[in-house]
């Protein structure tokens, strides 16, 4: 085993043990902390998989902003949910079969493509993935078209946002 | 580089079978607005794993993930957006107890 690997094996544990106590801890402040401490794990996935532009727009955009508006929101809204009793439905066990199942599932079809056992090759030294992301955003034959629209949608749904949190003032 | 793809693909399983177990079992809107961010997380870890795995020249997986950034960004803000509204008229965030549109 090498040092890649278990620099990975713990980042998959920080991962999916965080995850973990995001659904299942009762108070909803600590399952939002339990957010960043997940987001960050994928951050550092993404600096080992040598894409360190995401890394850091997942650290700026995800923990950043939207793990703080949770925050903000869970602080608007407590009053009514502080650790009155249980926080998860009667028939929690159905999606707790459901989602081992479908992990059970999905790992099986994994492991039976023999396509995905390979390693990666090394990034060639000529190739610049931060500048061909930069052409590729912005270019008339990539993906500009992708890129606008999800500009107006961000633009749309925080106009939305402010229209609909601000309440009826009439 | 010596991890297996797979290994990226597993975790993103896994950690997209938490986010719909949360999905589907917590009763506070907000928790299940969690769990809907654990899922899209798993998805650009598939995304990248196969930009890096593939042609890494090719911008295509990574160009996904920001997308998938920018719609995640835009359903957080929307969503907490009504369940602060909702709070302020029925004062609840319990999913079960909003059923004005229920039959």
């Amino acid at each position: 085993m090498t040092a890649d690997q278990i620099i990975f094996l713990l980042c998959a544990m920080l991962i999916l043990g965080s995850a973990l106590m995001v659904v299942i801890t009762r108070k909803l402040i600590h399952a939002a902390l339990w957010l960043v401490a997940t987001l960050f794990g994928v951050a550092i996935l993404y600096a080992i998989l040598q894409a360190g532009f995401l890394a850091v727009v997942q650290v700026v955009v995800y923990i950043g902003a939207i793990a703080v508006l949770f925050i903000f929101a869970v602080m608007l809204t407590r009053r009514e949910m502080l650790d009155k009793g249980v926080q998860t439905r009667s028939t929690w066990w159905l999606p707790a079969i459901l989602g081992v199942l479908i992990l059970t599932g999905l790992v099986f079809i994994i492991i039976g493509q023999p396509a995905f056992g390979r390693s990666a090759g090394e990034i060639p030294a000529s190739v610049d993935t931060l500048r061909n992301l930069g052409a590729a955003l912005v270019s008339p034959d990539a993906y500009v078209l992708p890129f606008e629209v999800a500009s107006i949608l961000l633009l749309a749904a925080l106009v939305g946002a402010v229209y609909v949190a601000s309440g009826n003032k009439k | 580089m010596s991890i297996p793809l797979s290994w990226y693909l597993i975790l993103a399983a896994a950690l997209f079978s938490i986010g719909l177990f949360g999905v589907l079992s917590r009763k506070n809107a907000i928790a299940i607005l969690l769990g809907v961010e654990l899922m899209l997380n798993a998805v650009n870890i598939n995304l990248v794993a196969f930009w890096r795995y593939t042609d890494p020249a090719k911008m295509t997986g990574q160009v996904f993930a920001i997308i998938v950034f920018a719609v995640a960004a835009a359903e957080v803000a929307v969503g907490l957006a009504l369940i602060i509204s909702v709070y302020r008229r029925r004062n609840t965030v319990i999913a079960d107890e909003i059923d004005l549109m229920k039959w």
